[in-house]
């Protein structure tokens, strides 16, 4: 509700009046990667030195960039949906998915960085399960990204989440845009 | 010898100036390449130095790496400009990704039709007065120390002048109501490097102007 917005606000709970804000160690975090790097680096997923961490960084923000176009869709105009779209679907089968299959090609691995489990997997292939849901034809031609999918998709954790009745939301949809628009009154 | 950083973008603030600001507060000489063609431009993402087919690049310690904020952090981490622990890092994570937000409104502005520029300036100094400054006023009160973070100079204090010279280009008076902030930006100011880095004849480049634009637009085409 908006007043629960307002209330975060007049609290001072909120750094630059923006969610999200997650509550952590005595500490109010807000900054989506700020949030993220703090819980990767706390949980031994943002690589072993910095020039892994630079890799994970790189990795994380493309696959953030994709991300953001498909999270912002539900808010574009009816009449401009149809491009948006097409350039989504673009952009996914000609540059993002290409340049992290050519990362797994590249070194062999089972995982993007340092042969070990990152914060970049993580953020790869909730991307690739979004990606499906709006096409699942653009994964097509990514063997290994599907192979990458599917195994991080068997850890233990994940498996869990993955699971219904877990935290995991569903997509954006017309009813939630709705109330969104009333809280933060766009 | 270590080889230098190599940085390559066009001739100007955009993406890279953050970047240039880093490197030079933290007293590390770098190269430049600027994108003038279309032709330099395509030879990039043929030679496969681009990992998502855009710039900022930044040839640094055997890697090519871009995206801004994955090079802003090495570069922090690199120079010890990143908080002695994970929770100044974080601080320092959370009150830069707020000052990058609003540079990055600054730089797409110049790329905004003639008619909404004026009304999107606006919007940002309003933005900077009402939802940033007060914030970083208030940390500077709060503490009463010269930095931001652990009371060590660090990223997040060559961010906060850089974007504070940035609104001020666009309002002269935006800092009439901060007093911390005003004595904050003349202490960071006066940093050796920084204070070199501002002078003229520096790697610091000026505001986007129509001709900048248009060789940005004329080599991404857009």
């Amino acid at each position: 509700m908006a007043e629960d917005l307002e209330k975060l606000r007049n609290d001072g709970d909120l750094l630059f009046q923006q969610v999200p804000m997650v509550e952590i160690d005595g500490m109010k975090l807000v900054q989506t990667r700020a949030i993220l790097n703090y819980i990767a680096n706390k949980y031994n997923l943002n690589g072993k030195d910095i020039k892994e961490r630079a890799l994970i960084d790189m990795y994380s923000e493309g696959v953030s960039d994709l991300n953001e176009m498909i999270m912002l869709f539900p808010l574009c105009p009816p009449d401009a949906k149809e491009a948006k779209m097409a350039n989504i679907k673009e952009r996914t089968r000609n540059r993002y998915f290409p340049a992290f299959e050519k990362v797994l090609k590249s070194h062999g691995q089972d995982y993007l960085v340092g042969n070990r489990l990152s914060r970049a997997d993580i953020h790869l292939v909730e991307l690739i399960y979004s990606v499906e849901e709006i096409d699942p034809s653009l994964l097509a031609s990514f063997p290994l990204l599907k192979a990458l999918k599917a195994r991080i998709s068997n850890l233990p954790t994940v498996k869990k989440f993955l699971q219904p009745g877990s935290q995991r939301k569903p997509p954006f949809d017309e009813k939630q845009l709705e109330k969104a628009r009333k809280i933060f009154r766009f | 010898m270590a080889t230098k950083p190599r940085l390559w973008y066009f001739r100007g603030r955009g993406r890279m100036e953050s970047i240039r600001w880093l490197l030079a507060a933290a007293g590390v000489e770098f190269e430049e390449e600027f994108l003038e063609t279309r032709e330099q431009y395509e030879k990039l993402q043929k030679d496969g130095c681009l990992l998502f087919g855009q710039v900022p690049l930044v040839e640094i310690d055997g890697m090519m790496l871009t995206q801004t904020r994955a090079i802003l952090s090495y570069l922090a981490a690199k120079y010890n400009l990143y908080g002695k622990d994970l929770k100044e890092t974080v601080r320092i994570n959370m009150y830069t990704d707020g000052t990058l937000d609003l540079m990055m409104m600054i730089a797409l502005a110049a790329f905004k039709p003639p008619e909404e520029k004026e009304e999107n300036l606006a919007l940002i100094v309003m933005k900077a007065k009402t939802r940033y400054f007060p914030v970083f006023e208030k940390i500077l009160k709060d503490h009463g120390e010269d930095f931001l973070v652990g009371n060590t100079f660090s990223w997040a204090d060559i961010q906060l002048l850089e974007t504070i010279l940035m609104l001020e280009e666009l309002n002269a008076s935006v800092l009439s109501d901060f007093p911390m902030l005003k004595a904050f930006k003349t202490r960071i100011s006066n940093i050796p490097t920084i204070k070199k880095f501002l002078q003229p004849g520096s790697q610091r480049k000026p505001p986007p102007d129509s001709s900048y634009v248009e060789v940005v637009r004329h080599i991404l085409q857009f």
